[in-house]
């Protein structure tokens, strides 16, 4: 089973419906022992990191997900809690990923928003897409480069679009709306 | 390298897709999930759903609208059309939508955009907004254009990001319907009034179009709708097209 840990993060919908359509079901809950019992996790969010913490730190998962041993996989801002700590709201993190989330300066637009080409190592999230393979991003925060990231793009600056640290996953982007490269990095992930 | 986007918008009424010419005389065009999923397929980055049904059911034939969109559609999409609560955002998002469109509501009452912000999150909002060009400069329109405000477009625009929205959605009210070219003029000044990403709309007639809008503005998206549903352009030769300009565009 797939859990996605449930603490109020605005995007569950559109990512248990891209597993639903990969043939999966899912458990959205906050429950830890139901959370344990899943061979993979994912960590939502999207919005303010502060609250998005609170809501957390609510939920009562946290010391949990720190510890969990199945495949942990951030998206968006679940990605940026993994990391040390973030200048939205000054929030500490889960200091999953050993890097910080920053505010993006000097760019012609912000958010970040739209399709950005990913370059990527041979990380098995990546298995099987052509080289930089577009994905869709929407964010004002980035992870800084760290010997966790596996993915970087560009805007215009390099950024971490991916990190991976033993079972721990996060992506900048949202690969439940990032069309077939989007399924198949799901998919790369199931097969973790 | 970010990509410029190309957004089909579909204006839905009770279940089926329509399309006004200068908002007004609707013609109906097919059916939304069908036309939705061609765009998809034909490489549409993200679309856009204006529900102008004016009916007691609007926000149940909304929701149904969004769930049945959210289950087929793996590229993100943005639902508008009378949201005028927080209640109504968190609807659209929790059944699947990507981002909600605002538009009249939150001209009468900006707030509105901070309040679903700060519940949703700004990446999810989509200020947009419809601008007439009057003697007196350019000014905001309410109610599909059919009303025209005192409010000045290009201030309101130079306040929706501290107002709390995460795009900008301007349509040409003098150029929506006409095919005659998006309009650079307006979308120029507001692009240098704001950071937000801003998507064009009004306008598109032929493919120039959107290469001239691509480059003689900082737009990063460009929104139309008649010419991808009577299959004047296809998406494909669009992209094409951008691609021997240089224009960077998302590949399949």
């Amino acid at each position: 089973m797939i859990g996605i840990i449930d603490y109020g993060a605005g995007n569950v919908r559109s990512i248990e419906l891209a597993f639903e359509r990969l043939g999966y079901s899912t458990l959205r809950t906050a429950n830890k022992g139901l959370l344990a019992t899943c061979d993979h996790l994912i960590f939502p969010g999207v919005g303010h990191a502060k609250s998005a913490k609170e809501n957390l730190e609510k939920s009562g998962v946290l010391p949990f997900l720190k510890e969990a041993t199945q495949p942990v996989l951030g998206i968006c801002l679940g990605m940026q809690l993994m990391c040390q700590s973030t200048e939205e709201g000054e929030v500490e993190g889960l200091g999953i990923f050993e890097t910080q989330v920053k505010r993006f300066r000097e760019v012609e637009r912000i958010p970040h928003m739209g399709w950005n080409s990913v370059s990527f190592n041979g990380s098995p999230l990546f298995k099987g897409m052509k080289p930089e393979s577009d994905f869709y991003f929407v964010h004002a925060y980035y992870a800084e480069e760290s010997p966790n990231t596996i993915a970087k793009s560009v805007y215009p600056n390099p950024f971490t679009a991916a990190l991976a640290k033993s079972n721990f996953y996060g992506v900048q982007f949202h690969p439940e709306r990032s069309g077939k490269a989007g399924q198949q990095l799901l998919q790369n992930f199931l097969a973790l | 390298m970010l990509k410029r986007r190309i957004i089909p918008c579909l204006d839905i009424d009770q279940g089926r897709v329509v399309k006004g010419v200068n908002f007004k005389g609707i013609r109906e065009v097919g059916d939304h999930i069908e036309l939705a999923k061609r765009y998809e397929n034909e490489g549409a980055d993200e679309l856009v759903f204006l529900d102008i049904s004016a009916t007691v059911e609007r926000r149940k034939t909304r929701t149904q609208l969004v769930n049945r969109v959210a289950k087929e559609l793996s590229i993100p999409f943005t639902v508008g059309g009378g949201i005028a609560t927080v209640n109504e955002a968190k609807e659209v998002i929790d059944n699947g939508a990507d981002k909600v469109g605002v538009n009249s509501a939150a001209v009468r009452n900006p707030l509105l955009v901070t309040q679903i912000a700060e519940r949703l999150g700004a990446q999810c909002v989509v200020l947009s907004l419809d601008i007439a060009e009057t003697n007196s400069g350019y000014r905001l329109a309410v109610k599909g254009g059919r009303e025209l405000t005192n409010i000045d477009a290009l201030e309101f625009i130079a306040n929706a990001e501290s107002l709390g929205a995460g795009e900008l959605l301007l349509t040409s009210i003098g150029k929506d319907g006409t095919r005659s070219g998006f309009d650079i003029k307006l979308l120029r000044e507001a692009g240098v009034r704001t950071k937000l990403p801003i998507i064009a709309s009004g306008g598109a007639g032929v493919i120039e179009h959107f290469t001239e809008v691509y480059q003689q503005t900082k737009v990063t998206a460009a929104l139309a709708a008649s010419i991808f549903h009577n299959q004047e352009i296809s998406i494909n030769q669009l992209k094409e097209s951008c691609k021997r300009q240089d224009i960077p565009v998302r590949s399949l």
